[in-house]
């Protein structure tokens, strides 16, 4: 179901995955500022949308320093691997039918994989600051993402055995019925969370945890460095969101409206859900995030996958 | 966890809510007839200066942003010959209004006072003056003060009595 011209197809995905991650800049603020009683930033252009212009020609002007302690290769590598790993997710992600860059038979486990890999991003990002809060917030993150990443794949697999295929396009075209958000409820729950624990937002936000390390794993970062770190924060709201909708919410598919609608609106609705999430919830302590983790998500994933593996079996 | 999700819901909720944001400069805020702001020297009713050189706000102001120099007219009457605030350094406390006797220095509910180059927050006494008496309509310091000026002797003053001859008291 590859499209046939390859170049339009990945100019267009990464042209739109960078919109978006861009556009979620102001998105963010006015819902957060919504949520609070306020405006938010509605000065620069209609409804305030060239603020994002407005940030990313500040971003660039901004001086790039590079702390004579720090280790600079390392420093320079890690905020390209979060963008790289981020944008490389995009790749497998069916928009619509015959939209997608690349249909891997094994594209949930691309994802995962990458999603792993953005780990390195933040703990060499922490490393090679050489600075004690950057250390401390790439620690955390380090132990925070692989615990979360465990149950986050587990609680996948019961999408995978009743779709029988990781190709996520197959898996859309699974949901053709029902879609998998009412059949897999739990492993829909355990997701989000591990989502949101695996792109670092806010209750999950401990790696960054601005009240008590500076700004984490980025304190040393400055100029469009720091950007891009931003910048991959967004995309991987993005990917969870749009993994969600492929994988619970039946991708693009839905009544009247064409597919890719479908796809964007109810991706859009799930990136909400992450920013009001974010506006509700305070930080857990990071004992707690951890034994949450490990004893509550990872049996309940457990449970999960065993109980519809049984059901599948049973079915057939 | 039913408490997460109960704040996730109220939080939620604000979606309906109506923003308290003051959208500044279209919208004004409302300020306080008493609110601090910039300073005005103000005038008598019958269009004299107020102020009398006494040097109190100067003395009461904790930042030292009021210079001003004495000096008397023809009539003996006491004004400032310069009058100056350096409105940089000026904090709005106040206490020079508090402190002056003839209610000549007053704060307006006026802030927008944002200049680029900062000579610019210097006001002279005739950037301070005003054609008015401010928050006082009906005071007249030199009409009810006793002391003796040109065109009023002593005991001409509203409610006070004439002068008491000294020599027809004695015995």
């Amino acid at each position: 179901m590859t499209s046939p011209y390859p170049m339009f197809s990945i100019l267009g995905m990464l042209f739109g995955a960078l919109t978006i991650a861009a556009g979620l800049i102001w998105l963010e603020r006015r819902l957060l500022a919504l949520w609070q009683d306020r405006y938010g930033p509605n000065r620069v252009g209609p409804f305030g949308l060239l603020q994002v212009v407005a940030d990313g020609v500040k971003i660039f002007m901004k001086e790039d320093w590079i702390p004579p302690f720090a280790d600079k290769p390392v420093f320079i590598l890690a905020p390209a691997i979060i963008m790289l790993t981020a944008l490389l997710s995009f790749a497998v992600l069916p928009v619509a039918p015959g939209i997608i860059i690349s249909d891997l038979n094994i594209g949930l486990l691309f994802v995962l994989a990458l999603s792993s890999l953005g780990v390195y991003s933040v703990v060499l990002a922490g490393w090679s600051s050489n600075n004690k809060y950057a250390l401390l917030g790439g620690m955390r993150a380090a132990a925070q993402m692989i615990s979360y990443e465990v149950f986050m794949g587990l609680s996948l697999m019961g999408v995978v055995l009743q779709a029988g295929s990781f190709s996520l396009p197959a898996i859309v075209d699974a949901q053709r019925e029902l879609w998998f958000v009412i059949p897999q409820f739990l492993g829909f729950v355990l997701f989000l969370i591990a989502g949101l624990a695996e792109t670092r937002r806010t209750p999950f936000d401990l790696p960054e945890a601005e009240s008590e390390l500076v700004a984490g794993y980025h304190s040393e970062y400055s100029g469009m460095k720091f950007g891009m770190f931003f910048v991959g924060e967004y995309l991987g709201v993005t990917l969870i969101s749009a993994m969600i909708t492929v994988l619970f919410f039946g991708g693009w598919l839905g009544p009247i409206l064409p597919p890719i609608v479908w796809f964007l609106l109810k991706t859009l609705f799930f990136i909400s859900c992450f920013i009001l999430v974010r506006a509700s919830l305070p930080r857990p302590r990071f004992d707690r995030l951890m034994s949450w983790g490990w004893k509550v998500m990872l049996p309940l994933a457990l449970a999960n996958l065993i109980v519809t593996g049984a059901l599948v079996l049973a079915w057939r | 966890m039913i408490s997460i999700l109960k704040t996730i819901w109220y939080v939620f909720l604000h979606t309906f809510q109506k923003r308290i944001t003051v959208q500044y400069p279209e919208e004004k805020p409302y300020l306080a007839p008493r609110y601090r702001g910039r300073i005005i020297l103000s005038r008598d009713p019958d269009g004299g200066e107020r102020c009398v050189a006494c040097y109190l706000c100067a003395v009461a102001c904790p930042v030292s942003c009021i210079a001003l120099q004495a000096t008397e007219d023809e009539h003996g009457r006491r004004y400032p010959e310069f009058f100056r605030i350096n409105f940089s350094r000026c904090i709005y406390c106040g206490y020079c209004e508090e402190a002056c006797p003839t209610y000549a220095i007053q704060l307006t509910p006026d802030f927008e006072m944002g200049e680029f180059h900062r000579q610019n927050l210097v006001y002279e006494k005739d950037d301070l003056l005003i054609n008015g008496p401010g928050k006082y309509p009906g005071y007249n310091f030199w009409r009810v003060a006793g002391v003796q000026i040109g065109g009023k002797d002593k005991g001409q003053a509203e409610h006070e009595a004439a002068p008491v001859d000294v020599h027809s008291l004695l015995p």
